[in-house]
This record gives C-alpha cells, sequence and structure tokens, in this order.
C-alpha cells in the first residue's frame, strides 16, 4: 500500500498540510466558506515542532493497528484490500480506547457534533492526500512502501 | 524622543474578507512583520519591518496577501531623492556605511536591451532545431595556435588524430555555469542544488570562496574551486578535487574590495569547509597580497599549475573596470586559460550601496572591448572568455555569445529560480527562502531536490531557446556564433556606444 513518508529535514513548520486536512475534512470543501463559517474544524495531520525541528505526522495506518484491537464497538476498522485504518462515524461511541492504544497519538477527539474519534482517512477519495499534494517543500511524500 | 525617520518601503495588504487567520504568514516571516492576536484572532502586520521578499505573499492559501510599495510622500526633487535623503538619515543616525546585497538597481542602460539579434529570411536558410541537430557544447580552455594532424594510420582508414599537445579543457553541455557562490554566504541547501543540477545537466558550479564541503565531494567533476584573497579551504586536496581552479581577484558589485562574512555565520560546519576557527570572522583581504602586478599574477597561476600537474584550466575573475581590456591581454599573457569578467550589475551577498551602485562598468561594454582587444593582439584563442554580471534570459547569453563570451556565469538568475525575490537583504542573515542564511531554521525551506528540479528546467528551458534563436538565424553551432557581431544591430545607441561594442546600429545591412 501507499503511505505518507515524513521528511523532517524539509518540514517548515508552515503547518499548510493542517489547514488543507481542516479544509477537505470540512462540511463545504471551500477553504473561505469553511474557516469562516463551521466551527471546530479539527486537522487529522499534526505539526510537532521543538525549535526549529519540527514534523507533520498523521496516522501512520499500522498493520498491526493497536486502535482497531482496542475499538470496543467494531468502529475503528482496517481494509484488508487498501491497508486504510478509518473510523466509522456512525458506529464510534467516544470511549476513546484508540486514543489510549494509538501509539503515536495521531488521533484527536472530534466534539463538533456526535463525540467521536477523527484520525487520517488518507484522502481516500483523492489520488494524493491533500496535505501531501500541498505541503510547499515536499516534506511528505506519499509512495508504495 | 525616537525619530521614526526610516518610513517603511512596503505596505501589507491584507483583505480582510479572504483571510482565514491561520497564521502561515506569521510562522514564515523572520522579520516579525505579522503578528497574531489571540484577543480578536487578527493578524496584524507591522510594515516597516517588511523587506518585500513575497515569501508571506507566496504561501497565503487564500491569497489575501499582497505585497505593495509604500511611496514616501516626500517633497518632490529629482535631485535630492528619496532614496539619498533616506541614506543619510541613516547614516547620520548610525555613522555606518550603508550595506545592501545583489547587483546594482540604479536605472543605468543596459545594453542587452539596446541590442537585437538576427534572423534568416529567402537568401538563407533557418534551420529547425527539433528536426536538425544543433550544437550548443562548449569547451572552456586555452586552444593550441594551430593544430597538427598526423597522417592516416593506415591506407583505406578514416580515422584522424592530432599530434598537438592540447591544453585541459572543461566540456560544457551549455554555455552556461553558474556562479560563484560560497557556502557561508548562501545555504548548504543552495550550494547543493547548485552542484547537483550543474552535475546533472553537464556543466559547472563555483565554491565561491567558502571552500568545499564534505557533502559536495560527489559532485567534484563539476566543480570549479575558487582561490581568493583569503585562501579559505584552499589546500592541495581541494585545488585537485575541483574540475578548474579559478582565482579570485575582483567581483562586479563590488570592485576593489573585499570581503566579510561575519563570525555569526561562521557556524560549525562553516568553519570547518574554510578551515577558520568557529565564530571568527572571515575577511578577505582587498587585494591578494602575493599579487601586486601581472608578474606575480602569472606566480600564482603556474604555482596552482604546478600544483594541479597542469591537468586542469586555471583560470583568473576580475570585475569589469575601466582598464579591463588591457588586464585581461595581462592575465592571457600571465597564462590563464579561461578569465572570468564580471560586470558591475553582478551581484552579492553584501557590500556597501556606494561602491555597488557606482564602481565597475556594464559587462556588455567590458566584454566587447575584451574580446576586440584579444583579437587585435592575435591572442583571443589562447583563452575563454566567461562574462557574468546580470545575464537575465536566454537572450542576453546569446547576445553575449555574439559580442565574443565563450560562456556564461549566471549567478542571480540561478537564485531567483530557488525562490529568491531579490529583495537585496541577504546582508541581514534571515532570507526568508532560505538561500542567504544560515540560521537552520531558514535553511530547511530550501529542499535541495526542489531546487536542483527548478535549476535543471531552468537551463532546458534556455537551452531550447537558444537552439531556436541560433536555428532561426540559420547557424546550427555555438561555435559560429562566436563573436559574429554582424548578427547584432544596436538600438537607440550613439556612434561611440556602437563602436565600442562593435556593431552596427538596427537597418544597416551587411
Amino acid at each position: 500500500m501507499k503511505k505518507i513518508f515524513i521528511k523532517e529535514e524539509y518540514c517548515i513548520g508552515c503547518r499548510l498540510c493542517e489547514i488543507y486536512c481542516q479544509v477537505k475534512h470540512s462540511k463545504s470543501k471551500k477553504i473561505l466558506k469553511a474557516f469562516k463559517d463551521e466551527t471546530d474544524m479539527l486537522s487529522r495531520v499534526m505539526v510537532e515542532e521543538i525549535g526549529h525541528n519540527s514534523f507533520a505526522i498523521q496516522c501512520r495506518h499500522c498493520e498491526d493497528a493497536p486502535c482497531v484491537e482496542a475499538c470496543i464497538s467494531g468502529a475503528m476498522l482496517k481494509n484488508k484490500n487498501s491497508g486504510i485504518v478509518t473510523c466509522s462515524e456512525d458506529k464510534c461511541v467516544g470511549c476513546w480506547m484508540c486514543i489510549m492504544a494509538c501509539p503515536y497519538g495521531v488521533i484527536r477527539r472530534d466534539l463538533s457534533s456526535r463525540k467521536v474519534a477523527s484520525k487520517c482517512d488518507l484522502c481516500g477519495d483523492e489520488e494524493y492526500p491533500v496535505c501531501v499534494r500541498n505541503c510547499p517543500n515536499e516534506a511528505l511524500q506519499f509512495k508504495d512502501i | 524622543m525616537v525619530l521614526k525617520l526610516n518610513q517603511s518601503e512596503f505596505e501589507v495588504d491584507r483583505d480582510k474578507s479572504k483571510c482565514i487567520s491561520c497564521q502561515v504568514c506569521v510562522r514564515q516571516c523572520s522579520n516579525d512583520v505579522h503578528e497574531y492576536d489571540e484577543d480578536d484572532g487578527n493578524i496584524l502586520s507591522e510594515n516597516s519591518k517588511c523587506v518585500g521578499c513575497h515569501r508571506c505573499e507566496t504561501l497565503c492559501p487564500t491569497g489575501s496577501i499582497k505585497i505593495k510599495q509604500r511611496e514616501s510622500e516626500f517633497k518632490r526633487n529629482a535631485n535630492w531623492t528619496p532614496e539619498h535623503l533616506k541614506n543619510i538619515y541613516k547614516q547620520a543616525q548610525t555613522g555606518g556605511v550603508v550595506l545592501t546585497g545583489m547587483g546594482c538597481d540604479k536605472p543605468y542602460p543596459v545594453y542587452w536591451d539596446h541590442i537585437l539579434f538576427n534572423a534568416s529570411q529567402v537568401t538563407n536558410p533557418s534551420i529547425d532545431p527539433l528536426r536538425e541537430p544543433m550544437e550548443i557544447r562548449t569547451f572552456i580552455g586555452r586552444k593550441p595556435d594551430k593544430l597538427t594532424m598526423s597522417s592516416f594510420t593506415e591506407p583505406g582508414s578514416n580515422k584522424v588524430s592530432y599530434k598537438s599537445n592540447l591544453s585541459p579543457q572543461l566540456k560544457l553541455s551549455v554555455p552556461i555555469l553558474f556562479s560563484a557562490m560560497s557556502y557561508g554566504s548562501i545555504s548548504l541547501n543552495a550550494v547543493k542544488s547548485l552542484a547537483m543540477a550543474a552535475s546533472e545537466f553537464g556543466t559547472f558550479y563555483n565554491t565561491g570562496e567558502g571552500g568545499l564541503h564534505r557533502d559536495l565531494k560527489a559532485y567534484t567533476a563539476n566543480t570549479i574551486v575558487q582561490v581568493a584573497s583569503g585562501r579559505f579551504g584552499v589546500d592541495k586536496e581541494y585545488l585537485n578535487s575541483g574540475a578548474a581552479v579559478e582565482i579570485k581577484i575582483g567581483q562586479g558589485a563590488k570592485p576593489g574590495i573585499g570581503g566579510h562574512l561575519p563570525g555569526e555565520k561562521v557556524n560549525y560546519d562553516v568553519s570547518n569547509t574554510r578551515m577558520i576557527p568557529e565564530g571568527s570572522d572571515a575577511i578577505s583581504p582587498a587585494p591578494h597580497h602575493d599579487i601586486y602586478s601581472i608578474e606575480d599574477l602569472s606566480q600564482l597561476i603556474y604555482a596552482l599549475k604546478e600544483a594541479t600537474e597542469y591537468k586542469k584550466p586555471v583560470g583568473v575573475k576580475v570585475s569589469a573596470v575601466h582598464n579591463v581590456a588591457p588586464i585581461a591581454s595581462g592575465i592571457v599573457r600571465a597564462g590563464a586559460d579561461f578569465i572570468s569578467i564580471d560586470g558591475f550589475r553582478g551581484g552579492t551577498g553584501a557590500a556597501p550601496q556606494v561602491i555597488r551602485d557606482n564602481v565597475g562598468i556594464p559587462i556588455e561594454l567590458a566584454l566587447a572591448a575584451v574580446d576586440m582587444r584579444l583579437r587585435e593582439e592575435g591572442i583571443r584563442h589562447k583563452v575563454s572568455i566567461i562574462v557574468a554580471g546580470s545575464i537575465r534570459s536566454s537572450a542576453d547569453v546569446i547576445k553575449a555569445i555574439a559580442l565574443g563570451a565563450d560562456a556564461v556565469y549566471i549567478g542571480t538568475a540561478a537564485l531567483v529560480a530557488l525562490g529568491c525575490h531579490v529583495c537585496q537583504k541577504c546582508y541581514t542573515s534571515k532570507c526568508n527562502w532560505g538561500i542567504a542564511t544560515q540560521d537552520p531554521y531558514l535553511t530547511k525551506r530550501l529542499n535541495p531536490e526542489i531546487g536542483t528540479r527548478k535549476l535543471l528546467n531552468l537551463l532546458t528551458a534556455w537551452s531550447h531557446e537558444i537552439k531556436e534563436m541560433l536555428g532561426g538565424a540559420g547557424i546550427n553551432a555555438i561555435e559560429s556564433l562566436r563573436g559574429n557581431r554582424e548578427h547584432l544591430r544596436g538600438l537607440g545607441l550613439n556612434e561611440k556606444e556602437l563602436s565600442i561594442l562593435g556593431i552596427k546600429h538596427a537597418g544597416e545591412a551587411w
């Protein structure tokens, strides 16, 4: 499967990945409308920063995903064909066991409507995830393992 | 009370209806222009800090930022221009020399823009470079006085060989090289981009006076190593690792004066590469203290040739000054294999503004004068001429070659390809594009893989354009254009300018 690779030496900490991720997962999918009218926008990619070192991290879509193991409602599933781990929001009960289990800390609580777990879905319907496509310095790369 | 005598040069025009307060501008500006106000969620911009580098405008995801020139409302005066006034205010406050970066920006005539290139019509056919071979390969180095061919070795064989001893040559796939820009004045990622692009395209980059960083040893076959007055990073291994050696006497932006890399920029890596203590100022003296004459220069040229066992071309770089033609003649006689001439518009990482804007002569006139002088003396073949100092397009390249250059150096154009917006603040070390800085937060902004791709694209595009223009003029090899001034015509130039350039005015036939 294709995964997102992080080249932290070229991450410039601009956080455009976070911005485009929020737009992609907004209702309107339009940057101005989403940021002006929608509330509680949540990015599924997170930029970690200490001094001049920074990198953007999102779900690693682990082979043996602890979040899937931990899920009590069967919402968190790893697609056998694509390898993508997704959270089915209508099944999620918001127990946050996935957040406890995730070794990378890349699952967040989406409190905007129902309480559900929010995580990277690799922009399944796009050729490239938006964070990769919009990184101005190619610090994120989407390629086969 | 503190008087605010220096008004803002730029104005950050932020369209509030488009700004989403995402703070990309705040995070990207090394001059701290933008500030996020947590109380009301708005971003405020301090115009006086803006240098006009356009980093925020380029990265703003909604296009809400526009950087505008902010005209100061001085009483109009053609003599006492705002620039003079502002410099005096600045100097009255600081007592210092006004520093600047990049090349001269004054509205002196640009001769390239007054020269037109020829094309074929009816009496001589033009050539389509996409269908027919077009040769733009170039060799830099001393050419023999005559070529002695050996007779055919065997009857019936068509093998021909020459007896003459050829001097070492640099083979360029395009008559364009990357100018000398040291590691120190620009970031390692910038130098890596230049080195990787030169290596892949089959041309050369120049170490400047920065020494050779260990990461660049893979590209030594495409490296011209420079020996300048400070002799930074120079040892036998350095000289022998490059493809050619260049002695730097002068730089177009600051003829007659030396260089000064402030200690703050001399970090661990720079200090190792330059072979100087960490944190110490790297001062290049104005003259080489062992070169006070052409004879002294000859000694250094031959010392370097001895050190490299006569296997590498040794060149001399001088800035274009009033006496450049006789100086060039002396350099050829001193034994140089190539001469690099840097015009007064050439760039720099830092120079006193008064020098950059008032010293030296345009490269077009210097090139024409040098080429003419060497031809008159019958020594033009003994040397290759590389010109520098604001080559902005493939048209400038082709005009330079028709005026007599063998190849051109591009510095500013290469940096612009890497993202530079020519804000002229290289000397502050706060380059937002990760080029003229050693700040690790800023240098990572230049990904050398992207940089290399952009430089390769630029060289590819210019090569296509050069071939198109050559083909249009009915020429199929760049050799046939060199010094072929009949292909050039002046427009709007006076008799004296035309005679120095050695070209006819537009409208005059052969």
